[in-house]
């Protein structure tokens, strides 16, 4: 079973390349038994959009 | 030709155009060069501005390329490499066993904060605070939107060394807005 450490490593990495079957399942099974890391997921997806709304905001 | 008021535009535009190239830069004087040039090279083309659609979406390519055309300009070969330690200091965030140090808390009203101009602030300044390396191959990523493998090619770095730094850099700017935008507002709990 990954450790949050290795899940946030596949996280990130999830934004650059395509995960491995493997990769997937247990990043999945990580995230099923951890809010905390769930929680980072979404902050990391968050980033990325905050990143292409940096073009739309207004000033 | 469509009809653009070329000057107006070009001045409200300017001071993002120059944020922009500062935060990748990380030099006033070659942010102002860029930009500069962006500013020339589209008042030459501005012929080819469709003006349906909002010219920073036009103008904003323009310096991405000259962004990533000083990038190459000034790729120094001996700082490429990274040193071996440097590919295991997530650890910053995490304790021996792999645990996080501290939690990751729900943030509250991410959604909200886009339309904040005191966040886009705060936002701005955690990219700043960001190692330079990090900061860059970041901003390569999500702003000049380069993938990995150009990346790597840009600055003859390894594809695990570009994730490295590219987790580094998100695991930074996620603590960074933690504690200085969400903080105050964080949902305890899941």
């Amino acid at each position: 079973m990954l450790n949050c450490k290795e899940a946030a490593e596949l996280m990130s990495q999830a934004l650059d390349r395509e995960l491995g079957v493997g990769e997937r399942l247990s990043l999945n099974l990580h995230l099923m038994f951890c809010a905390g890391c769930r929680n980072a997921r979404h902050q990391l997806s968050f980033i990325r959009d905050a990143c292409a709304a940096w073009f739309r905001q207004s000033d | 030709m469509i009809e653009v008021n070329v000057q107006t535009e070009m001045e409200m535009l300017r001071p993002r155009l120059l944020r922009f190239a500062q935060l990748q830069l990380r030099s006033s004087a070659a942010a102002e060069d860029a930009v500069q040039e962006t500013l020339l090279a589209a008042i030459e083309a501005q012929g080819q501005f469709n003006g349906a659609a909002a010219w920073s979406t036009w103008v904003f390519p323009i310096l991405k390329n000259k962004i990533v055309d000083e990038l190459r300009r000034r790729r120094e070969p001996e700082t490429d490499a990274l040193p071996a330690d440097d590919t295991t200091d997530s650890g910053d965030y995490f304790a021996a066993d792999g645990h996080w140090m501290e939690m990751p808390t729900a943030w509250a009203g991410p959604e909200q904060a886009l339309e904040q101009s005191q966040f886009w602030a705060v936002f701005e300044a955690c990219l700043n605070g960001l190692p330079p390396k990090p900061c860059q191959v970041f901003m390569m990523r999500e702003f000049l939107g380069l993938e990995t493998e150009e990346i790597c090619k840009e600055l003859a770095i390894s594809a695990s060394n570009c994730w490295v730094l590219l987790h580094r850099a998100r695991l930074g700017l996620r603590e960074c807005l933690s504690l200085r935008w969400f903080g105050a507002t964080a949902m305890r709990g899941k």
